[in-house]
């Protein structure tokens, strides 16, 4: 009963200063939308990038012809990666798909229409490996890739740029100096930043090596999928083995190439959005930590001008631990309510706000985290305040004008 | 102590330091309060009748003495101890009323007994509001209430844990003659219901009111006069113990 009295005593002494109660509330709603929103961005954003690696195909392990551990910089000296190494890999249990791959940035024109990307040389499964669909034609077979056939297929925003609205299967395009025949179109996947899966073209890697690139053995990277994520850890051990017996490494030797596994990838990339968010919330933080000290000075205040309350209620036998905790309920409130308001409008902002590709993505373990750290700053700040409400003399406080 | 003797004062001294020099507020103060007296304390300001009376209602403890209260030693305790006997034991009304601005007649009397944690506050408060007739006004603020109506709002508070005094600092002080009279009136009737009633003030007219007056001056009791009750002629008895 004396918490509801106590309640109750607070609400009115507040409703008595509104507009020093909302001033005060403010800056505990600024702190905590401030929170919300940039934890919210933040998860957006590790969202938006896990996303992205999800979407480039499911248990993918990639292989690089360098090890950034023994030579940051590809230099010449290691084994390059071969077509023999990647058919090797495919021998290996448990791996459903090989792709050997070479990349090139070049221009690529139809008739008076011109867009440079990315060219990627593959086998037929890279398709299936990164889980693009074909939305006209189809994909080049093996067989293409056997008889060193100049077809090609692109991405949707590269048949865009070239024919616009007119078909693009059957035309003929001019990659670098070379011609190719166009024999399907990719399903639009959705830009990620800095690479656009759906501007580039796809050629047979024979094809590519032969007449595009100059060169016959070394790939860019091997790409291949794994039937099962239980799967990975145990193939890209037997892919490194197999990989150190065709470069003819010995015991001792380092890695002369470099296999990342998606998991990998998703965990790094976990981990670098969990740091953004954290620090993106730590900077938000700090208002939160002025708001606390908002509501330090009005409790200050209040205690000053409700000394004769004291002196009162102390006098009609309040212990010290009943003004203490009177106060503290006080401080509670006011950062609590703040808080709330300040959840309402972190969400409505992360919704608003789009910073660039990613937008907010509100969890509740942020509004709960949100809140308790309301409250957690409310007993904080206003713990000083009521300490010195419980400490006063009866006396003269009751003499107190 | 007997069984009549409610509380007990010993030898009672209390010092003040203020600035460089020593004020001796209470010397040596021996006082014996019965059950169910109503007694007045005056004395000029700075006669210690303030000290005398915060030390009474156990805001304030001496130096050295003792001091009975009920059957316990209080004169040694403090902080949440007294602040406990203070709920219990005192009820105090003050000349400025001080009731709670933002509380309603009935969580004004109530909050004491939230405060010993009581569960029948509600009911008692009532029965308090009753008791000083304002069973109407028990959900009016006291900036709704007449200065009479106030200062028994502040006397239902002080009755409503059933005390073993109540301690009334210039209960009048702050009241037209009539409105005084009226709460005077209060307090015999609650004197005559059983409560123990201490009066400090410096009105003589309102000391004539209480069976027994001691007087104050310089920080001894100098004179204690009993009053015939109710508006007779007093008869004065020089103390003795004043030297």
């Amino acid at each position: 009963m004396l918490f509801w009295t106590t309640i109750k005593i607070a609400l009115r002494s507040m409703l008595a200063n509104k507009l020093r109660a909302i001033l005060t509330m403010l800056g505990m709603i600024i702190g905590v939308a401030a929170v919300i929103a940039m934890l919210a961005l933040g998860n957006g954003a590790k969202k938006r990038i896990l996303g992205w690696v999800s979407r480039m195909g499911k248990n993918t392990i990639t292989i690089f012809p360098h090890n950034p551990k023994i030579a940051p910089v590809l230099n010449g000296s290691a084994d390059p990666l071969t077509i023999g190494d990647a058919r090797a890999i495919l021998k290996i249990p448990h791996v459903k798909y090989v792709s050997p791959v070479v990349t090139a940035w070049q221009p690529v024109k139809w008739g008076g229409n011109f867009t440079t990307c990315n060219i990627v040389g593959c086998a037929p499964t890279y398709i299936k490996i990164h889980d693009f669909k074909i939305q006209n034609g189809a994909m080049f077979t093996d067989y293409d890739c056997q008889d060193i056939a100049s077809v090609a297929v692109i991405g949707p925003e590269t048949a865009e740029r070239l024919f616009g609205s007119q078909d693009a299967i059957g035309r003929t395009i001019t990659v670098s100096t070379v011609r190719f025949k166009v024999v399907g179109v990719l399903v639009p996947k959705g830009r990620h930043g800095w690479f656009d899966p759906d501007n580039q073209v796809l050629l047979p890697y024979t094809t590519a090596m032969t007449d595009l690139m100059g060169r016959l053995v070394a790939l860019n990277h091997i790409d291949l999928q794994v039937d099962h994520a239980a799967n990975l850890n145990r193939v890209q051990a037997a892919a490194q083995n197999v990989l150190r017996l065709n470069h003819s490494l010995i015991h001792g030797d380092e890695d002369d190439f470099w296999i990342s596994n998606q998991l990998q990838v998703l965990k790094m990339a976990n981990r670098i959005g969990g740091a953004f968010t954290l620090f993106l919330g730590a900077v938000a933080g700090i208002s939160l930590l002025v708001g606390g000290i908002g509501i330090m000075n009005i409790m200050l205040v209040t205690v000053t001008e409700r000394t004769r309350e004291i002196g009162i209620r102390k006098a009609i036998g309040a212990r010290r631990r009943d003004i203490l905790r009177q106060f503290l309920i006080e401080s509670m409130i006011i950062s609590l309510l703040g808080g709330l308001v300040g959840v309402g409008a972190g969400i409505v902002a992360a919704h608003y706000v789009k910073f660039r590709s990613f937008s907010g993505h509100v969890e509740p373990s942020m509004v709960f985290l949100a809140l308790s750290i309301s409250a957690a700053i409310g007993i904080f700040f206003g713990y000083y305040p009521a300490r010195r409400a419980a400490a006063l003399n009866p006396i003269e406080a009751l003499r107190y004008e | 102590m007997g069984q009549r003797e409610l509380l007990e004062m010993t030898n009672l001294t209390k010092r003040y330091r203020i600035g460089d020099t020593d004020v001796l507020a209470l010397d040596a103060v021996d006082l014996v309060i019965s059950r169910g007296e109503m007694l007045a304390i005056t004395g000029p300001s700075g006669s210690g009748k303030s000290t005398l009376m915060n030390i009474l209602g156990c805001l304030d403890t001496a130096n050295s003495g003792s001091y009975m209260l009920a059957g316990e030693d209080v004169s040694k305790l403090a902080g949440d101890q007294l602040a406990a006997i203070r709920n219990r034991r005192i009820g105090f009304v003050f000349q400025n009323f001080n009731l709670l601005p933002r509380l309603s007649a009935l969580e004004n009397v109530e909050l004491p007994l939230l405060y010993a944690g009581r569960h029948d506050a509600r009911t008692l408060a009532h029965a308090a509001l009753t008791t000083v007739g304002l069973a109407d006004r028990t959900h009016h603020e006291p900036n709704q209430l007449s200065g009479g109506q106030r200062q028994r709002v502040a006397i239902a508070r002080a009755l409503v844990t059933d005390p073993a005094i109540i301690l009334a600092d210039e209960p009048t002080g702050n009241l037209d003659s009539q409105v005084g009279r009226d709460i005077l009136d209060l307090f015999h009737r609650l004197n005559q219901a059983g409560s123990t009633i201490i009066i400090v003030t410096h009105d003589h007219e309102v000391a004539r009111h209480c069976g027994r007056e001691v007087q104050l001056r310089d920080g001894r009791i100098v004179a204690e006069v009993q009053h015939a009750p109710q508006h007779q002629p007093s008869t004065t008895k020089e103390a003795t113990a004043a030297a």
